[in-house]
This record gives structure tokens, C-alpha cells and sequence, in this order.
């Protein structure tokens, strides 16, 4: 129960709620560092995955970049780049650039990855047919592939949100700031109320970056693989 | 192991929305292929699975060799029951003889015995052992997968044996051939089978019993398929059983089963007249008179000696009498 | 630019920093694969809990590990226990997910064929169920082991006792050295990518039946970060 209430007395005192280590001041950090290094990774990774998804050439590219990225830890990537970046731009390459490009990194294989599976997994018959009832192929890919391939797309679109709020979250313990900052300070301030709050709010922002990706997901899937998702959900669970 | 009798008695299996076997009752004595024919909801399968506890009954009886299957304990009751299904279901980690050598081992045989039933059962199934007992189900065409399931359901040497459309994942040509052997293998093992198809023509050629099955669970006919074809029992079963049921049934009887008059001496076939051996089916001499346009075919034996003529009315009779075909 | 001096004097604490790094990593994955073992297989027979119990580990997946890390400060204090809970709960974030696909991606027929022939649950789990699922099972362990050795270097916020070779990394940070700041980042990574590639090698070993390549569906491999 204290940690309950040191939380609550935590989040609900005003002094938090204001200034440049104020609960609005971090959050914006947050927001936005994680939406810019989520556009470029989008921009970096969606073009090239959905490249190799619809042509099929590369594909091993595809999958072993997936799979060496997977292997690096985010905080030595940020270390790594840390020094470098400090001597480019001793103000911003120390705390802002390092975390940037550490949550890029991290964000394109997720993005790239399924951008390529989700156009690969699209039925060959399926493609087949629109070409047999004369559709040109920039039609099919507009009209056919991208829309069949939006769920697998939009989950990795949303492993890579995860991806970039979590490790806006680290960059904090290289003095970037956002919500990070409160849960760095709190443990060597010792201060239980300023964790937990920090806690709290990176979980709630999460669930909420979750809800809009699940929503704009859901705009985007065409009606008819809606409906076909949840009667073969419905099936199997005979 | 010598082959036991099956009784389903009164049985029925319903589920919460609708009921896929309804009083369904048959024996088939020891020895004989009991095929389940009908259309896609009849229950067919539904029946087959309930002779090994895939699927339990929730209503009467099924008797194996005179003894309750409820009784007994279902693993016991599958080790004891051969079992075919039409994707074959080889287990992919496994090398084909390892595959026939399933249930043995799960029975405790010893290693010797194993090895020596694995390569016995794949030399009755037409596989060469030595080629085939260390290769995996990936490396094998459809009908050599086929045939390998029936090696593993064979391989304790059951009295019974359930085949749920074994045959129906491959071309027709292979089919063929793969019922023609498993015909053999039921002269050799006389085993007690229960067949499922939907194919009226594999029902008739397979089965010694035929039980017509309707949508619903509902036995619509029980016997021998001489009198299926000749004595539909409802309008179901006859449109099941096709138009062409005369016809069917000429594909039962043999020309070596008519009573051939003996050629007059000096006799000899005109050209183009075909010449059937006394094997053939009445189907098939009918068929080759109608394209070579004759009225008579000519019987001969192995050496082509002429034993006699079948004539248009001599097959129309037969048709007619009903008491020609072994079947 | 670097000290490499300095970083000849420091071999013994980079070899004591990459042996706790390596444990540490060990604990979780170990606990972590045996509890998620039994909850795929639960999740499997019984699919009914298949949806919770997914539900469950996509929330855990959720949140970032740096939070997990510092509330169980708030409970546990700086102990083991506050670097293994997360570690593991991570771990089986990533593990029962694919322990039960690859159970799932078992063909049906195969699997009726071994009932109709005889098998105990018990014997169709272990001689059927659990070698087809070898494949899905040891990739989850290869993302699983890269991802706990990745989250590793993250517990180097809760002090000196832990870390591993993070612990290099904040020091190097803290102190304004790039030296020593390298000297933790560079053999994180490569010991990450040194057992990325000892699990490949001992994926592609473990299907001899198939000559086709298992390909596990590469949308739900990627890796869950250091979240």
C-alpha cells in the first residue's frame, strides 16, 4: 500500500505537473522523439521491405538484416554512437542523436521485415487471378497486394512503436530526457514515488500509442479480411 | 491375427447443435470389407472414428468381436485397430520403417521381430525395404506415402483396420492400382475392414457390404452391392447410386460366370471382333462390343483357344436374372 | 583516440564482467524456457487459456524494460531477484509464443494418425509433438538468448553489482570516457552476435528430416527489444 500512495502522491503534486522536468515537458520529449525516428524509420524501411516483398529479390538480405539487428543490444548501440556524435554536436549529438539513431536502428527491422512478409504472404493464386482478369500491376499491387498485406504491415508497424517508445525510455540514461528521466532519477534518488509515477506514465503511454496503431490498423484493413479473421477465429475454436 | 466381427447397435452421436449419426445399426461378419458410402454430411466418418474412440458414441453400442468397445480401454482398443486416413499422416521425423514400426515398439515387441515384420510389411506393400525403410515421408510420392500408411496399420497385425478415404489424395491412376492391391492383400490376410468413400464406383468395387449413408447420420440402405444396384432402397439411394446402376452392375459379374456355348467347329472370329478373356467384366465386354459395333464378343482362354460367344442378350439376361456376380 | 593502454590493464574485469553477463543472461533463459514449456503446452491442450495467456505476455511485452527494472526496485531493492524477474518475464514473452506455434504448425493429420495409432497423451507429446516442434522451439530460443543478453547490459542502471558488460558502458558515460565506453559497448555486441550465430547453426542441425528449411514466420520472430 505505500508504494501505492507515495505513487499517487507523486503524480498528483503540482510541482511535477510544471517546469522543464515537468510531467508535460518529458512527455513531449517522449512523443516526439519517438514519432520523428518512427517516420524515418518508416521511410527507410517501408520502401526497401515492400520492394523485396513484391519483386522476391533480396530476400536474404531481408532476413539476415533482420536477424543481425536483432542482436544488438540498443544501449551500445547508443554508446557507440555517443562519442561520435558528442564531437559533431556537443549540444544535441550528446543527449538527442545518439537515442535517435539507436530507436531507427531498432525500428527498421520490425518495419522491414514484415513490410516484405506481409507482400510475400499474399496468395500467388490470389495475384494470379487479378492478372488473368487484366488488372495492370500497378493496379495489383495498389488494388490486390498492399491491402491483403496491411495486417502483417501494420503489426510491425507496431512492433517498431514499442520498439521506439521503450527505447526512448533508455536514452535517458545517457541524459536524454523524456519519461525515461523520472525512472533514472528515481532509482539513484531512491525516490519509490517518482519511479512508479514514471512507471505509470510510460505504461499509459504505451497502451496508448498501441490503441491509435490498433485503430489506424483497423481503418486500413479492407472489410472483407475483417470478417474472414474472426469466422476462422471462431471456427478453430471448435 | 484372425479377423473379428464388427456390430454397430443402434448407435448415435450427437453434438450440442445437431446430430451427425442417428441410429445407425450393421454387422459385418469376420473377413469382409464393409464400405460407408454417401455424401459430405452423412456421417460416414463420424462412424469410422467411433469403432477406434476418436470420437465416442453418446448413444448404442459398437461391438468388436462381440465385446463392447466402451469397455475397454481406448489406447488398448487403438493399439488393436488399424487405422489409414487419407493424408496418410506420416510422422515427418520419423524414417519410413521407424513410421511401420510405431505400434509394435508401443506394444513392447522386441527389436529382432520389429526389424524383420518392418521389412515383411514393406515388401507386401510393393516397397522395396532396402530402398525405402531409411527414407523420410518428405523424399516419397503420394502413393508410396499410401502405402506406407497401410504398412504402419498392418504392422501388429490387427484384426481390424478403419481406412478413412485412404485413396483419395492421389490420381486416378495410381488409385486404381492401389485398390487393386489392397484387394490382393485382403485374399491374402482376410482381415476384417470398414471402408469410408464417397465414391459410389470405389464402394462397389471395394466393399463386400455397402452401407449408403444419407445427410443426417441415417443408414439408407445395408448389403451387398449386387443388391444395392439392383434393389435401391429409396429414391436417395438410387439417384446415390446413379442412372447407370444396370449398367454398375454389369461391372460386378464376369463373362466366366455366364454359361458360354461352345464354338462350332471351324469357327472363327471375324475381324475386328473383340476378344475377352473370362475374367473380363460383363461392363467391359459390353463396352468393347458397342465400339467395335458387333453384336457378339468372342471368349478366350490364356492361349487364345475360343471358348465361346457372348451375345446382347446373354448380358441383358444376366442383367436381368440377378443371380450371376459372386457379389 | 582510444586508450588501449588502459583497456590491456582491464582484461581480467572485462573477462569477470562478461562471465556475469553470460549468467545472468543463463538464469533467465533457463527459468524462463521451462515455465513457458508448461504454458504452451497448457496453452495448447487447453485452448481455452491459449487467448489469456497470450494476452498476458503481449502486455508484459509492452512495457519498457528500463520501467520494469526500476518498479521492482521499489519492491525488491537491488538483489538478484530484481535483475532476473524481468529478465525471465521477457523471456517468456518471446518463448511461449513460439513453443506454441510450433506445436501449432504441426499438420492435423499428423497428429490424428498418432492418436488412431495408439500413443498416451503423455507419448505423443514427447515422441510426436515435442521433436516436430523442435524447429519454431530452438528459434525461440535463439531470439530469446540474444534479446535476454541485449537486456542484460540494461540492469547496469541498477549499480555496480550487476550489469555485466553495461556496466563499462555507464561507467564510460558517467566518466566522460569514450575508452571505456567502448570497451563495454563492442564486446556486448559481439557477444550477442557470437551467440545469434552458434543457435543458427544448432537450428539448421536440429531438422535433419526436412529438406525444405523450416521457415518460421519471420513477423513474429523479430525481436522484442530492449523494451
Amino acid at each position: 500500500m505505500n508504494i501505492v500512495t507515495q505513487t499517487a502522491t507523486w503524480l498528483s503534486d503540482p510541482i511535477h505537473w510544471s517546469g522543464p522536468n515537468g510531467i508535460p515537458v518529458r512527455l513531449f520529449e517522449h512523443v516526439i522523439i519517438s514519432g520523428v525516428s518512427l517516420v524515418i524509420a518508416l521511410v527507410i524501411a517501408l520502401p526497401i521491405g515492400l520492394y523485396i516483398g513484391h519483386t522476391g529479390r533480396h530476400t536474404n538480405f531481408a532476413v539476415n538484416s533482420a536477424n543481425l539487428w536483432r542482436a544488438l543490444p540498443s544501449l551500445a548501440v547508443i554508446a557507440i554512437v555517443l562519442p561520435l556524435t558528442t564531437a559533431l554536436d556537443p549540444q544535441l549529438g550528446f543527449k538527442v542523436y545518439p537515442t535517435v539513431l539507436a530507436m531507427v536502428v531498432l525500428a527498421v527491422p520490425p518495419i522491414l521485415v514484415n513490410a516484405y512478409a506481409g507482400l510475400a504472404g499474399v496468395d500467388r493464386d490470389i495475384l494470379e487471378a487479378a492478372r488473368g482478369q487484366g488488372m495492370s500491376a500497378p493496379q495489383i499491387l495498389g488494388r490486390v497486394e498492399l491491402p491483403l498485406a496491411v495486417p502483417v504491415i501494420a503489426t510491425g508497424i507496431r512492433s517498431a512503436t514499442i520498439q521506439v517508445v521503450a527505447t526512448a525510455t533508455l536514452g535517458a540514461v545517457f541524459g536524454f530526457g523524456g519519461l525515461g528521466r523520472y525512472l533514472v532519477d528515481g532509482i539513484s534518488q531512491n525516490d519509490t514515488g517518482q519511479i512508479m509515477g514514471g512507471v505509470v506514465l510510460v505504461a499509459v503511454l504505451v497502451v496508448i500509442a498501441e490503441l491509435l496503431i490498433a485503430l489506424i490498423q483497423r481503418a486500413l484493413t479492407p472489410r472483407g479480411l475483417l470478417l474472414a479473421t474472426t469466422t476462422s477465429a471462431a471456427q478453430s475454436s471448435i | 491375427m484372425k479377423a473379428v466381427s464388427l456390430e454397430f447397435r443402434h448407435v448415435q452421436r450427437r453434438y450440442a447443435d445437431l446430430v451427425a449419426v442417428r441410429d445407425l445399426s450393421f454387422e459385418v461378419p469376420a473377413g469382409n470389407i464393409c464400405v460407408l458410402v454417401g455424401p459430405s454430411g452423412c456421417g460416414k466418418t463420424t462412424s469410422l472414428k467411433m469403432v477406434n474412440r476418436l470420437i465416442e458414441p453418446t448413444g448404442g453400442q459398437i461391438l468388436v468381436d462381440g465385446r463392447d468397445i466402451m469397455a475397454q480401454d481406448p489406447i488398448e482398443l487403438r493399439r488393436g485397430i488399424g487405422y489409414v486416413i487419407q493424408q496418410v499422416g506420416l510422422l515427418p521425423h520419423l524414417t519410413v520403417g521407424d513410421n511401420v514400426a510405431i505400434v509394435p515398439r508401443l506394444l513392447g515387441w522386441a527389436a529382432p521381430r520389429i526389424k524383420s515384420r518392418v521389412e515383411e510389411l514393406l515388401a507386401l506393400v510393393g516397397l522395396d525395404p532396402a530402398t525405402y525403410r531409411d527414407r523420410f515421408p518428405s523424399q516419397l510420392s503420394g502413393g508410396e506415402r499410401q502405402r506406407v500408411g497401410v504398412a504402419r496399420a498392418l504392422a501388429a497385425d490387427p484384426p481390424l483396420m478403419l481406412m478413412d478415404e485412404p485413396f483419395g489424395a492421389v490420381d486416378p491412376i495410381v488409385r486404381e492400382r492401389l485398390q487393386n492391391e489392397l484387394l490382393r492383400l485382403q485374399e491374402q490376410l482376410a482381415k476384417t475392414i470398414v471402408f469410408v468413400t464417397h465414391d459410389i464406383d470405389e464402394a462397389i468395387k471395394m466393399g463386400d457390404l455397402v452401407a449408403v449413408m444419407d445427410v443426417g447420420g441415417v443408414l439408407a440402405q445395408f448389403g451387398p452391392p449386387r443388391e444395392i444396384l439392383a434393389n435401391p432402397a429409396s429414391d436417395f439411394v438410387g439417384r446415390f447410386v446413379g442412372a447407370d446402376r444396370g449398367l454398375k452392375r454389369l461391372s460386378l459379374s464376369r463373362v466366366g460366370d455366364l454359361d458360354l456355348q461352345p464354338p462350332t467347329d471351324g469357327f472363327k472370329p471375324r475381324p475386328g471382333q473383340p476378344l475377352v478373356g473370362r475374367r473380363a467384366t460383363l461392363k467391359d465386354t459390353l463396352s468393347q462390343m458397342l465400339d467395335a459395333d458387333v453384336s457378339a464378343a468372342v471368349v478366350v482362354d490364356r492361349n487364345q483357344k475360343v471358348l465361346g460367344i457372348v451375345t446382347y442378350d446373354q448380358i441383358a439376361a444376366a442383367l436381368h436374372d440377378g443371380s450371376t456376380g459372386s457379389r | 583516440m582510444l586508450d588501449f593502454g588502459w583497456m590491456a590493464d582491464h582484461i581480467d574485469e572485462l573477462a569477470y564482467r562478461t562471465i556475469q553477463h553470460i549468467w545472468l543472461a543463463g538464469i533467465a533463459v533457463g527459468i524462463g524456457f521451462l515455465i513457458s514449456f508448461a504454458l504452451a503446452v497448457l496453452a495448447v491442450r487447453r485452448r481455452a487459456t491459449y487467448g489469456p495467456i497470450l494476452a498476458v505476455s503481449d502486455i508484459l511485452y509492452t512495457i519498457p524494460s528500463l520501467a520494469l527494472f526500476a518498479a521492482l526496485v521499489s519492491v525488491t531493492g537491488i538483489t538478484l531477484l530484481t535483475v532476473e524477474i524481468p529478465l525471465t518475464m521477457y523471456t517468456l514473452v518471446i518463448f511461449v509464443r513460439n513453443i506454441a506455434a510450433g506445436f501449432d504448425n504441426i499438420p492435423a493429420d499428423v497428429l490424428e494418425a498418432a492418436n488412431g495409432l495408439g500413443f498416451t497423451g503423455r507419448q505423443r507429446l514427447w515422441r510426436v509433438e515435442v521433436p516436430l516442434a523442435v524447429p519454431l522451439i530452438v528459434a525461440g530460443l535463439r531470439l530469446a538468448t540474444v534479446s535476454t543478453l541485449a537486456l542484460v547490459t540494461v540492469t547496469s542502471i541498477l549499480g555496480d553489482s550487476f550489469g555485466g558488460l553495461g556496466f563499462f558502458i555507464l561507467e564510460g558515460y558517467h566518466r566522460s570516457f569514450p575508452t571505456e565506453l567502448y570497451f563495454g559497448a563492442v564486446p556486448s555486441i559481439l557477444l550477442a552476435l557470437a551467440a545469434d550465430l552458434l543457435l543458427a547453426r544448432l537450428e539448421r542441425r536440429l531438422t535433419p528430416w526436412s529438406r525444405e528449411t523450416v521457415v518460421a514466420d519471420p513477423t513474429t520472430l523479430v525481436r522484442t527489444s530492449e523494451i
